[in-house]
């Protein structure tokens, strides 16, 4: 069982560092997307664990926001990469100090 | 529920409470109504039914929540333990319904332009000059608002982790696109929209892996579960399959991971040091309208919702996470204070006011004890009335480019327009915690409740903080009143519903200020119930 976990815990880890070093917002977004799904590996497993179904159920509701989440932030991206012409996190930077 | 019930076929239904929950249900209905107005109706008729409609839902919501409040005996849980409808959320759920309301006012006020009229047409091009011309404009932001509100009301209400997430999400989604819809200095707001949803993503991310973490530690998700497992070290088996099951020793390594990401998450909507980064780019960046509502109510319910986790399901192991919110509210008091000194925009001094605000929030909840809730729900009313009276001033100081953001713009506005720069003044003054302003009640309210509760030396750097805090709102006063104002300044701009909330503001600055024990009372009334779990 602990071997699920260290996979999810290492996932995580993958995503976050993912997050804080790429410059594209894109894929920090796919990263973001990445620490949810490593959530839920951690969710299931545990839920084998604990041999009651609720980390399963849970399972399903992260996806459903997850999916919310992607509408939302492609979105924003869109716009963004739109009158920018770049998708940079970088390049945004007229908001500081 | 397990998998040999399920199985059996033999699943029970769901009992909702819909009295306790109705509220919620009012909010999102009208959310609901207003996606179908928008499919339904001609965009001329739109705006008349919008707002309208959106006031409706948060004045009946509100109502039925002072029915709940007065009537029947709240504390219990609804819809299957999700909710957990008492005191302390009820009176937290009224606030955000009021400050709802008060911001409610400034987004529907048209006059001051302050949405895209598309915010698909790019800034500076001919598609958006003629959806200008067009005098085209995007009522989503109604039920878009709706949305957020509702999430803000279900967040502190949540009984478990996992409604907690899912009422985080639906509170930060459409914040989210609201934060874009500027409709001057546009990329600003974009890049305000994209960093706030980045990062938004990002701590909810950590919100969820805490949640994981907590349930392999406890079992269940439910916060009453969660504190029982902390007291007794065994883990939760369900009714189902008692004597099949045995519990298992707790791992307290999962018990830490999952209080310190969790509180990650929390913290970070709250505002608080080293997760605040966001505040100030968000604020400035986004309409002004929808920053008051950020200022207010996403901080309601976010320190609702703080409350509600750390008050039930981590009350038991308070020795433990009492050092590190300890250290995150003093960080917070003095970053928050200190660097709102160095800044030269409006909106970016007030949302370091805010975080320095936040630390001063915590300290009230460190104290954990029923004075302490109760005089952080009293902040809670007070600070979210002041802010939004701030920013809906914010609002009103224009010049040709929109809103005039810079303070040196603000230099004489006392000589040109004595009123306004004066209720400016008083807010201002509220926010330093000035005796006769509702500032200071609530200060000096969470002080005591935290010396009380044994935290003397924060109470030292609470003051201290309030002391620095205090040079730059006087900067600020002494800028509008005593320096001579520029030949092209910004003028002040006058539209009614504006006008209503900084009066509503005001009003509830002054009366929480010169006669606050009503409303003392009554949130010690609401404490003295305690969480529900």
């Amino acid at each position: 069982m602990s071997h699920y976990l260290i996979l999810s815990a290492l996932l995580f880890s993958i995503g976050a560092v993912g997050v804080l070093i790429r410059r594209n917002a894109i894929v920090v977004f796919m990263c973001v997307e990445l620490m949810l799904n490593a959530t839920n590996l951690a969710f299931v497993s545990f839920s084998k664990m604990h041999g009651n179904l609720d980390g399963q159920v849970i399972a399903f509701f992260v996806m459903v926001v997850a999916a919310a989440e992607v509408v939302v932030g492609l979105a924003i991206i869109m716009t963004i990469f739109r009158s920018r012409r770049s998708s940079s996190v970088d390049d945004a930077s007229l908001l500081k100090y | 529920m397990t998998a040999s019930v399920l199985a059996a076929g033999n699943i029970p239904a769901p009992h909702v409470e819909y009295d306790l929950v109705a509220p919620l249900l009012l909010v999102f209905g009208t959310a609901v109504l207003g996606v179908l107005v928008e499919a339904l109706f001609g965009r001329r008729w739109r705006p008349r039914i919008q707002v309208p409609l959106a006031f409706a839902g948060l004045g009946a919501a509100f109502v039925w929540t002072v029915i709940l409040a007065v009537n029947a005996d709240p504390h219990q849980v609804a819809a299957e333990g999700a909710l957990g409808i008492d005191g302390p959320t009820l009176f937290i759920q009224g606030t955000i319904l009021v400050l709802a309301m008060l911001s409610m006012l400034l987004i529907a006020d048209r006059r001051q332009d302050t949405f895209a009229a598309q915010a698909a047409a790019l800034p500076g091009t001919d598609a958006e000059a003629r959806a200008l011309a067009g005098g085209s404009e995007h009522t989503e932001i109604y039920p878009l608002t709706l949305f957020a509100v509702g999430g803000m009301l279900m967040f502190p209400a949540s009984n478990d982790l996992l409604t907690m997430f899912v009422a985080l999400e639906v509170m930060s989604l459409p914040l989210y696109l609201l934060c874009g819809l500027a409709r001057r200095r546009r990329l600003l707001s974009q890049e305000a929209a994209v960093k706030y949803f980045l990062l938004g993503a990002f701590s909810s991310a950590f919100f969820l892996f805490g949640i994981a973490l907590l349930y392999g530690y406890s079992g269940s998700m439910s916060l009453g579960d969660i504190a029982q497992v902390v007291q007794t070290g065994q883990t939760i088996v369900p009714e189902e399959v008692v004597g099949r099951v045995q519990p298992q020793e707790a791992t307290e390594a999962l018990l830490y991971g999952g209080v310190a990401l969790l509180a990650v998450g929390l913290l970070f909507k709250m505002g608080a040091v080293p997760f605040h980064s966001w505040k100030p780019d968000v604020y400035q960046g986004a309409p002004t309208p929808v920053t008051a509502l950020m200022a207010s109510g996403t901080l309601v319910s976010a320190v609702g919702a703080l409350l509600r986790v750390f008050y039930v399901a981590l009350e038991n192991m308070r020795w433990d996470w009492r050092p590190m919110m300890w250290a995150v509210a003093i960080i917070t008091m003095v970053v928050g204070s200190i660097v709102a000194i160095t800044q030269t925009d409006i909106k970016r001094m007030l949302a370091y006011s805010s975080v320095a605000h936040a630390g001063f929030l915590l300290t009230g909840v460190i104290a954990t004890s029923e004075n302490g809730l109760s005089s952080v729900l009293f902040y809670l009313a007070a600070y979210g009335a002041t802010t939004i009276g701030a920013f809906a001033v914010v609002t009103m100081v224009r010049d040709t480019s929109g809103e005039a953001g810079h303070l040196s713009r603000w230099a004489g506005l006392g000589k040109r327009s004595p009123a306004v720069a004066g209720i400016f003044a008083f807010f201002l003054l509220a926010f330093a915690g000035i005796p006769l302003t509702s500032g200071f009640t609530g200060k000096f309210a969470v002080f005591r409740a935290a010396f009380e509760g044994g935290a003397a030396p924060l109470v030292v750097v609470g003051v201290l903080s309030s002391a620095i805090a205090a040079f730059f709102y006087v900067r600020v006063i002494v800028l509008m009143f005593f320096s001579d104002p520029e030949p092209e300044g910004p003028s002040v701009v006058v539209a009614p519903a504006t006008a209503a909330a900084v009066a509503l503001g005001l009003a509830a600055t002054v009366v929480l200020g010169v006669l606050p024990q009503p409303l003392l009372d009554l949130a010690g009334q609401a404490a003295g119930q305690l969480f529900v779990r």
